[in-house]
């Protein structure tokens, strides 16, 4: 087999590779592990991935951040080009998406301590036990 | 004022939603109605929406006044504006029987709890109107977050229940998340009219099959279908009342209609018709589904419960309907969707009368409750024939079409499926009804030395919670008689030409 | 159980990396996304909003409607932190612990006391008090307000630099959760009161949603901020930057005031009286 020809294939697309192992890692952490808050870390973690997958759409080789330098002053007479600036999109819509994994960690925080004040314990092997007593 | 409609219905329900909690603050008697003009606010923008719909074809509205693709666009036609009736009209009855629950069990915490319920309204219409991707894993998240927190102020153990919601649904939203992410890395574009031009010459490509591929799984995760479905009993029986009969009904059916709309709208039938592997795989997991709710329903010791399965089986019936491939299992599973939402709705909602009045709702608690509430358990006895499909009500009729449309495409096992959950309905629910007729042994021997038989005292539920219950049991037979309109002028138009 | 759902999330990672195939390369200039919506946020923003900022302007004007909504969505999660968690009642057995100011030494009373001493006297601190550390408590107090002048210049400078309102919000709610941790959570709650945090969390969404009213209001669509330039007395270019910029505000305001609010209700489990 000529593994040679998928270097120029991992060296293109490296990006992608690294930020679907993270969201594996995540996804993996929120079903395997016991315990709650390692589970919430897990679901952050995989919610961190598709924002840094999202965002890595964006680059553009050469350019720089979407903000016209020459402001209010030379914008009128520099045409702008769409080559020079990377794609603003994908940092909008995850502007978005940071700020809802942050909600959704604030509301899991607040249903582990209802969960501790009933239970005094946050692994999940020990919560089950509990509920099978009753 | 009319050409506004689509962004009433959502804006009419969020400034409600902050000024209540501005109230909840400073005046909470205010709360409930300010809650009463914000979904009402939403169920006649939808009425209107669908008036102007029926009479005059879909309609746009871009938001900020800018054009798709580059702003954001709304996108009502026919089937948006049904569901989105049927979405406000449920919530609004729903507060109308809920508010004297709430009343009794969240005195001092008023505030939030109509806030969040006025939001859940909020986002779940917002994802019926949208024609954008992206807008709609936002408003995806608001119904979710507001489920979640509202599901959390249960039982003592429905904070762990909201917990494995949160985390699966999360997983769901994020699969959905990921794979319109997919659609746009190689499109560009987040409009779902303008994917539907810029997809078709991609059909072939591995990178369209996995964003459909993954955004289905999403969707399932949040619709509860089989397998997917681990969250949904212990959720929707651990949750209060109020919040059980407004998310049952509708969270699940908006996720099925957001299905098929990405079936019929971005990935147009042309592309499902490519994947004849993937149809039947589907089919079959819909009955899996369908069987595996009923089975599991007939182990369960709990009304709600019992309930909740049932749910997980009505999901089954929706998505084996949009997968047949025909014109007629797609009609099904649009008329299952309206119909299953009052079906679910008026069930819960009979079961939140009971647990007001009598703290409970296992079967051991249901014991006698024919004499007791007799208004309420005709009215679980109407959502009962519904579910099990006796004409004149709704349910009939959908699951007739369904069954035409499975004959049609040579699907019998689904057919068998359809009809065996039938009869597991019959027995579920004779059961229940057996249960409540007769009255406890003990007080029977407890009065023997009476010479007249003991009188049962009338707990009723409230009349607030009746008249909601009766209204809903009533709506479920006008929906089975306004089946033929509702075919010819709101389904059928929608259908592509592509569907056979 | 592990081992499964390794094996699971092994294929499913593996099906995700196989579906790259064709994706364009990392950083291709050529590539759909960089070709077809995008061009014209670039290359129109500063003549259409005269914003040079274009993340700013796609995100509160192009895209403002999915603004509002995320706004939104940081709202509820502070209504939601609030329904589940606040509890009025007292905890059990609270011990009453004083930290007299003018020597530092501590003191507990074990009963009730008639009057309660005077703050500036006898200071309440927590009952899992940590010793009254100098440099961290001076430190701290030095630097919040520059840390919410800070804040300030982030959400008003949005439009030209790095910034807007989520970022600068969070600055800002950052420095009271500082002064929660370096001090103790009472000297944040004197600062600042529970109804008020509430009330300018929903505020703060409010003013989004009701400058789009207000844009409905005069005859054009929800959030078309061209419509207020007669009410501004600019054109509807500017009126669009100004437009952003009210809605920027809101949404720092919202921002600021939900992290507070959930960070009280998580540190102190819902009593608001004493936490991390």
């Amino acid at each position: 087999m000529d593994m040679t020809q998928y270097i120029p294939v991992l060296l293109t697309k490296y990006n992608y590779w690294v930020y679907i192992t993270l969201m594996m890692i995540g996804l993996w952490a929120m079903i395997a592990k016991n315990n709650l808050i390692k589970k919430i870390i897990g679901m952050s973690i995989f919610q961190t991935a598709i924002i840094l997958f999202y965002v890595s759409i964006g680059a553009k080789y050469g350019a720089t951040i979407p903000i016209l330098s020459h402001g209010h002053g030379g914008a009128h007479e520099a045409a702008v080009r769409a080559v020079d600036y990377i794609n603003p999109l994908p940092h909008v819509l995850m502007l978005t998406a940071i700020v809802v994994s942050v909600a959704t960690l604030g509301v899991a925080l607040a249903l582990s301590i209802r969960i501790h004040r009933r239970y005094r314990t946050l692994e999940e092997d020990e919560i089950l036990s509990q509920l099978r007593e009753q | 004022m009319s050409e506004h409609f689509p962004a009433l219905l959502v804006i009419g329900p969020l400034l409600a939603a902050l000024v209540i909690s501005i109230a909840g603050w400073l005046r909470p008697r205010l709360c409930l109605p300010l809650a009463f003009i914000g979904v009402g606010v939403a169920a006649l923008a939808a009425t209107g929406l669908l008036v102007q719909v029926l009479a005059s074809g879909p309609m746009g509205y871009r938001l900020g006044g800018w054009d798709p693709p580059w702003g954001i666009y709304y996108f009502v036609d026919q089937l948006n504006a049904v569901v989105a009736a049927v979405v406000a009209w449920v919530a609004l009855v729903n507060l109308v029987a809920s508010h004297q629950a709430i009343k009794a069990d969240y005195d001092g915490k008023q505030g939030p709890f109509y806030t969040l319920y006025v939001l859940a309204v909020t986002g779940l219409l917002g994802m019926v109107a949208t024609g954008d991707a992206f807008n709609l894993y936002v408003l995806l998240e608001i119904a979710s977050l507001t489920g979640y927190a509202l599901i959390g102020m249960g039982s003592s153990r429905a904070p762990m229940s909201s917990l494995n919601y949160l985390f699966l649904g999360t997983i769901g939203a994020s699969f959905y998340l990921l794979g319109v992410g997919y659609l746009y890395i190689v499109t560009g574009s987040l409009n779902m009219a303008d994917l539907a031009t810029l997809l078709p010459p991609l059909y072939g490509s591995l990178a369209v099959m996995a964003a459909f591929a993954i955004i289905l799984v999403g969707l399932w995760m949040k619709m509860a279908f089989f397998p997917l479905h681990a969250w949904l009993p212990n959720a929707y029986s651990q949750a209060p009342g109020p919040a059980a009969s407004l998310l049952a009904p509708l969270m699940t059916k908006v996720m099925v209609y957001v299905m098929i709309r990405m079936m019929l709208s971005v990935f147009t039938v042309d592309f499902i018709a490519m994947q004849a592997l993937l149809q039947q795989f589907i089919v079959w997991l819909a009955v899996a589904a369908i069987v595996a709710g009923a089975l599991f329903a007939l182990t369960q010791r709990d009304l709600k419960r019992m309930l909740a399965f049932i749910v997980v089986s009505e999901v089954g019936y929706m998505v084996g309907g949009a997968w047949l491939g025909n014109r007629l299992g797609m009609t099904g599973a649009v008329l299952h969707l309206v119909n299953d939402a009052v079906m679910t709705f008026c069930v819960f909602l009979a079961a939140g009368c009971i647990f007001h009045k009598v703290r409970g709702t296992a079967f051991e608690d249901l014991q006698g409750l024919f004499k007791k509430m007799p208004w309420t358990m005709a009215a679980l006895a109407a959502g009962a024939l519904a579910i099990i499909g006796v004409p004149p009500t709704c349910g009939f009729f959908s699951k007739w079409y369904l069954i035409r449309g499975a004959i049609d495409a040579g699907q019998w096992v689904f057919v068998v499926g359809l009809l065996f959950s039938s009869l597991v309905n019959v027995v579920l629910f004779f059961r229940l009804f057996e249960i409540a007729f007769f009255e406890p042994m003990a007080e029977g021997h407890g009065h023997g030395g009476h010479g007249h038989a003991p009188a049962v005292a009338l707990a009723e539920a409230p009349l607030s919670m009746l008249l909601p219950l009766i209204a809903a049991a009533l709506g479920l037979v006008a929906l089975g008689l306004a089946t033929g309109p509702l075919v010819k002028y709101v389904i059928t138009p929608i259908l592509p030409a592509g569907l056979v | 159980m592990k081992l499964l759902s390794l094996a699971l999330v092994i294929l499913v990672g593996g099906l995700f990396i196989a579906a790259t195939a064709d994706f364009p390369h990392w950083g291709d200039p050529a590539s759909p996304a960089s070709r077809h919506v995008s061009p014209r946020y670039i290359e129109k923003t500063m003549e259409e909003t005269s914003v040079p900022n274009i993340v700013t302007a796609v995100l509160a004007d192009y895209r403002g409607y999915d603004t509002m909504f995320e706004t939104a969505v940081v709202f509820t999660a502070g209504v939601a932190c609030f329904l589940l968690l606040r509890r009025r009642d007292p905890r059990p057995e609270p011990k009453r612990v004083y930290r007299h100011v003018a020597t530092g030494v501590i003191v507990e009373m074990k009963q009730e006391p008639a009057k309660e001493p005077s703050p500036s006297v006898f200071a309440r601190i927590d009952d899992d008090w940590v010793p009254h550390d100098l440099i961290i408590m001076n430190v701290c107090r030095l630097l919040i307000p520059f840390i919410q002048l800070f804040g300030l210049y982030v959400i008003a400078h949005g439009h030209h630099s790095p910034g807007g309102g989520f970022q600068g919000g969070v600055i800002l709610g950052a420095s009271i959760i500082l002064l929660a941790l370096s001090w103790d959570l009472r000297t944040a709650m004197n600062r600042m009161a529970e109804t008020a945090t509430g009330l300018m969390s929903a505020v703060g969404v409010f003013i989004y949603a009701g400058v789009g009213a207000l844009c409905l209001a005069m005859g054009a669509n929800f959030l078309d901020y061209s419509s207020l330039g007669p009410l501004m007395f600019v054109d509807p270019i500017h009126a669009r930057s100004l437009g952003i910029f009210f809605v920027e505000l809101g949404v720092g305001l919202a921002v600021m005031a939900t992290m507070v609010l959930i960070y009280k209700n998580l540190a102190s489990e819902g009593h608001l009286d004493q936490g991390l």
